[in-house]
């Protein structure tokens, strides 16, 4: 039975498709139109009780939260397709490390500007101005201590791409691209570089070919 | 060399510690003030760029991240003390959820009303009650959404103690305590014997007894 992927569309279920292909896992997607509300619906409730994309199924098996579930794959398949989680304990506890950066460190203030700035148009929310200033200030800050990460290693966790670079893919693409704030990574030479490795590995090529973005 | 962990006092740290002691790994502790912005030192920023608590150091190896320091270590120790992880790549697949679920969904609103309504207290100063309704009525919907689990399995990932139940004690102790919102856990029967359960483990009661934290004023 192949792998079932909810909501292919938006952000976080992306970092789950891109770690399935580099991990050659085959797999299917099932659309979920947040803007419908499909999310809050009984029976997407039943498998994601919060009402967030992504949920995968696995057989009998149902596993949500994005990178709980590229740990889950990166962990099962270590053996099959790119190694995303380094060579030995250390290495992986960096991985951990960088991983819990993006998730409470990157994607925070990037999640603020796409909700403010992308969504807010689209459904009628109003946009906080505040917290689009704040976030910006936070991403400077954050992306300061990335450039000078990345200036003595060419990946986060080390010299090895990881699950902890992959997960910057899908907010890493809105920031670059349809939030305007391309500079933010261009002005840091460091991070430049490493977003142009990372962006242009096969696995991200494919799931933008495959998967459009809602904005 | 023995494990060093940095700033024993916060809730982020004692974290770690609870792991710690759930795998017999010994460690000695280095206090950094936070409230006198040792964090926020070059000193301390070398360790931990982000000026945040934790940061261990275990030999000439630096890890920070308080969730990623958990991982870190059941995984090093995988066959001493407390298993953490579960017993098959399943479980651990469950109990990674249930930590990210923490981390995103339990944490951010139980913080908020950390900084909204401790601390200003700490300092005799107002707090906004706005601010704390809304973060209330989050935290209230996660902890539906768990009273339904636990009324399924003993612990969030299964059946046994896991590292996403650890990784609930340091911030839900302050929730029952200094923050008297013990009225959103003991409404939920299942939530409720879960605290009960997972706060009265020996491992959780030594943090308690050996390192004191930043809002004893408000016990």
């Amino acid at each position: 039975m192949v792998v079932k992927v909810y909501g292919p569309t938006y952000g976080s279920p992306k970092r789950v498709l891109v770690c399935l292909i580099e991990k050659e896992i085959e797999f299917e997607t099932v659309d979920v139109d947040l803007f419908k509300g499909e999310n809050n619906e009984p029976e997407f409730l039943k498998l994601q009780p919060f009402g967030a994309v992504p949920v995968i199924q696995d057989g009998d098996y149902t596993l949500y939260e994005s990178r709980a579930i590229i740990r889950y794959y990166a962990e099962k398949y270590k053996d099959q397709g790119t190694d995303l989680w380094g060579k030995t304990i250390e290495e992986r506890g960096l991985v951990e490390q960088w991983l819990e950066v993006e998730a409470h460190n990157f994607h925070p203030p990037v999640y603020n500007l796409v909700i403010n700035v992308l969504f807010a148009p689209l459904t009628g929310a109003p946009s906080d101005q505040k917290v689009i200033e704040e976030s910006d200030k936070k991403l400077e800050k954050v992306l300061d201590i990335y450039e000078e990460r990345l200036s003595k290693t060419r990946y986060l966790a080390g010299d090895f791409f990881s699950l902890a670079d992959l997960s910057h893919l899908p907010f890493g693409h809105y920031l670059m691209n349809q939030s305007g704030r391309g500079t933010l990574v261009r002005e840091r030479k460091h991070v430049s570089a490493w977003w142009d490795d990372i962006s242009n590995r096969h696995s991200w090529k494919k799931v933008l070919q495959l998967y459009k973005y809602p904005v | 060399m023995v494990v060093k962990v940095y700033g024993p006092d916060y809730a982020t740290t004692k974290r770690v510690i609870v792991c710690l002691i759930e795998k017999e790994v010994e460690f000695e502790t280095v206090h950094v003030d936070g409230f006198k912005k040792e964090h926020k030192q070059p000193e301390y920023l070398k360790l931990q760029p982000f000026g945040l608590f934790p940061v261990v150091q275990d030999g000439d190896y630096t890890i920070y991240e308080s969730r990623a320091i958990l991982r870190y270590f059941s995984e090093k120790y995988k066959n001493q003390g407390t298993d953490l992880l579960g017993k098959t790549i399943e479980e651990r697949g469950l109990v990674e959820q249930w930590l990210e679920v923490e981390g995103h969904n339990y944490n951010p609103p139980i913080y908020n009303l950390v900084v909204n309504i401790m601390v200003p207290a700490l300092f005799g100063e107002p707090s906004d009650p706005k601010a704390s309704e809304e973060d209330e009525e989050k935290l209230g919907k996660v902890l539906d959404i768990y009273e339904e689990r636990l009324s399924k399995t003993k612990y969030l990932a299964g059946d046994f103690f896991s590292l996403a139940d650890l990784s609930h004690l340091p911030f839900t102790y302050y929730l029952m305590n200094q923050m008297k919102k013990g009225y959103m856990v003991r409404q939920r029967k299942h939530v409720s014997a879960w605290w009960d359960d997972i706060s009265n483990r020996p491992s959780w009661k030594k943090v308690l007894q050996l390192y004191k934290h930043p809002f004893e004023s408000l016990d």
